[in-house]
């Protein structure tokens, strides 16, 4: 056995240590270059060799939010904001009662609700895309962020059911049935019982309705435009761009990205259980 | 259920102070009307308009031309040469992604299943991908890592005195597939280290003290127990990429041979204006889905009946 071999065994602990840093730097390595490149000139973001040591400047922050004479991006964040924000509370009103049916009320045949609810979430966007241009342009409602906000609801409620159903089985079958025989009716045992004993479980679900309403693409760029076109939408204005504004390109990225990163860094360890649709522990 | 309304039932002078039986189903179903009907409304009504729209002839320049077409958008979509290439490039894109980024998603969760130092942070690292906003993420790839003259890569291509390729041009399906596996890596990561901590400790330990290699308690042990959590990984993660539409929208602009089903549906009624042309088409990505999801929905129900019975 060669030496290395034998220092690779004896410290193996450290050898996997060692690994697994290298790893997750290298898949963070575009992240990071991004940011980096964010703060430099343009001049020295479109350089090859890589400039790693020009000096930082704030030039393309100042280029993306509209000193430059480039559109403001403002309306656009507000937009993302509002669909993410709103619809994200429509899909926990609408997904807290419908979850307490499911899993503290045990509906009859509840497995075969639950399994519609995800099912819908597997019929792919872009088969019910046309109906819904089509129905948006014929009742004036293209480029209203109200329409989005009802599009995100529905494409966050099946998960957010099958999520919260899973959380609230946690909750005491007993604690219900007291409050029951005390008389209480059901919004009252949802707010005051259900509710605070869940809590952890519904703000990670609202975190992740927030993520996906967020990130969404192809329904904000089909059916909206000037007034309510969100931050996705207005990044892709940036996939011609062609060498002039890297900085501005990786400035606008990072902005856009910054509320996910927060919002999925603090839910993280709930992360996988939403994603997987609460089938993980 | 049955407990506490047997006893009602057989007092029927309480029984007629008591709501009806159907009277208190409906109560226990009334919370979950509202989530259902709203998904009905929103999802499967526009679903079965694409449906009726998939058997006329209506392009949106010529509406007063809309007449019934029967199969015939279902044998061009099947026909059209472009068209059968995005269904090919769908199937590729998706089982490529999906397999790659399962893989190293296995091997990220082995490696983070060990205590080492900064354990914490290497995680956090790693997740970071999947939570960059899926556009921002192709465009990261599209200009500061795959352009050809001042890109990321190139860029450290240079320090080693190697080629200097035009990635996306060269390699459009890869470059389109190597920016999915980044983002979906920490995802399948994620899933399978949730399935690795929840191996029974003693277990392992008892396989080690009866002499298991480590191979042995991977291959025998291990691999069993996570083969819930891999097929879970793979179809939720192909869930996910069959509908992918940012990443090709982004990077290619489904130039180059790289257009799959979503982009192609978007582009025939976006651009081409042909509505009974996409919504055939459309339909047909519902099928494909459909199958996928079958096997989905007994994965996860299997998984599901599993935690019941521990409860």
């Amino acid at each position: 056995m060669s030496g290395i071999a034998v220092t690779l065994k004896k410290h193996r602990g450290l050898s996997i240590g060692l690994l697994a840093w290298l790893v997750g730097i290298v898949f963070f390595l575009p992240i990071a270059w991004m940011a980096l490149t964010s703060f430099h000139s343009e001049a020295d973001a479109a350089t090859n060799p890589p400039s790693f040591a020009a000096s930082l400047t704030l030039d393309g922050y100042r280029q993306f939010f509209g000193a430059g004479g480039g559109a403001s991006p403002w309306p656009a964040l507000i937009n993302s904001a509002v669909a993410s924000v709103f619809s994200t509370v429509c899909v926990l009103l609408l997904a807290l009662p419908a979850a307490y049916a499911l899993s503290i009320r045990r509906v009859k045949k509840w497995t075969d609700v639950l399994f519609f609810f995800l099912s819908t979430k597997m019929l792919p966007v872009v088969a019910g895309l046309l109906p819904i241009y089509l129905f948006a342009k014929n009742t004036g409602m293209l480029d209203n962020i109200w329409y989005l906000v009802i599009l995100y609801t529905s494409m966050n409620l099946p998960i957010a059911v099958w999520m919260m159903q899973s959380f609230l089985a946690e909750v005491p079958v007993a604690v219900i049935e007291a409050a029951q025989i005390d008389g209480a009716r059901l919004p009252t045992i949802l707010a005051r019982v259900v509710a605070p004993i869940a809590l952890p479980g519904i703000a990670a679900t609202g975190l992740i309705c927030f993520i996906f309403s967020w990130n969404e693409l192809l329904f904000a760029r089909v059916l909206t435009g000037v007034v309510a076109e969100t931050a996705p939408v207005f990044l892709t204005g940036f996939i011609t761009s062609q060498g002039l504004f890297l900085a501005k390109v990786c400035a606008a990225s990072l902005v856009v990205s910054l509320p996910v990163l927060a919002a999925g860094f603090a839910a993280q360890d709930k992360l996988v259980q939403g994603l997987s649709l609460g089938a993980v522990k | 259920m049955t407990a506490t309304t047997a006893p009602y039932a057989a007092t029927p002078l309480r029984a007629t102070r008591q709501p009806s039986a159907r009277l208190r189903a409906w109560a226990t179903r009334a919370p979950l009307l509202p989530a259902l009907v709203f998904m009905i409304i929103v999802t499967q009504l526009p679903f079965v308009a694409t449906l009726v729209i998939s058997f006329f002839h209506w392009n949106s320049l010529y509406p007063k031309a809309r007449h019934f077409a029967g199969f015939d958008n279902y044998r061009e979509v099947l026909t059209d040469p472009d068209l059968r290439h995005s269904v090919w490039t769908t199937v590729l894109l998706t089982v490529t992604v999906v397999l790659v980024s399962l893989v190293l998603g296995l091997a990220l969760a082995l490696l983070l299943d060990h205590r080492f130092a900064g354990r914490g942070v290497v995680r956090t690292l790693l997740i970071a991908p999947f939570l960059v906003v899926p556009v921002a993420a192709a465009l990261l790839w599209k200009h500061v890592l795959f352009n050809p003259e001042y890109g990321l890569l190139n860029g450290l291509l240079h320090y080693v005195g190697g080629p200097q390729p035009d990635w996306i041009s060269n390699t459009p399906l890869m470059a389109v597939e190597a920016a999915l596996v980044w983002q979906w890596t920490p995802f399948m990561m994620l899933i399978l280290l949730a399935g690795l901590q929840s191996r029974d400790p003693e277990q392992m330990e008892a396989a080690r003290v009866d002499g298991a290699s480590e191979w042995q308690v991977f291959r025998y042990l291990t691999l069993p127990h996570l083969r819930r959590y891999l097929e879970l990984g793979a179809l939720l993660g192909s869930i996910y990429i069959v509908q992918n539409f940012d990443a090709v929208f982004t990077i290619t602009s489904g130039g180059l041979g790289t257009a799959n089903l979503p982009y192609t549906v978007y582009q025939t009624f976006y651009q081409a204006h042909e509505n009974g042309l996409a919504s055939a088409a459309g339909v047909l990505v519902v099928i494909g889905s459909i199958i996928i999801a079958t096997f989905a929905l007994r994965v996860v129900s299997s998984l599901f009946r599993e935690e019941v019975s521990r409860a």
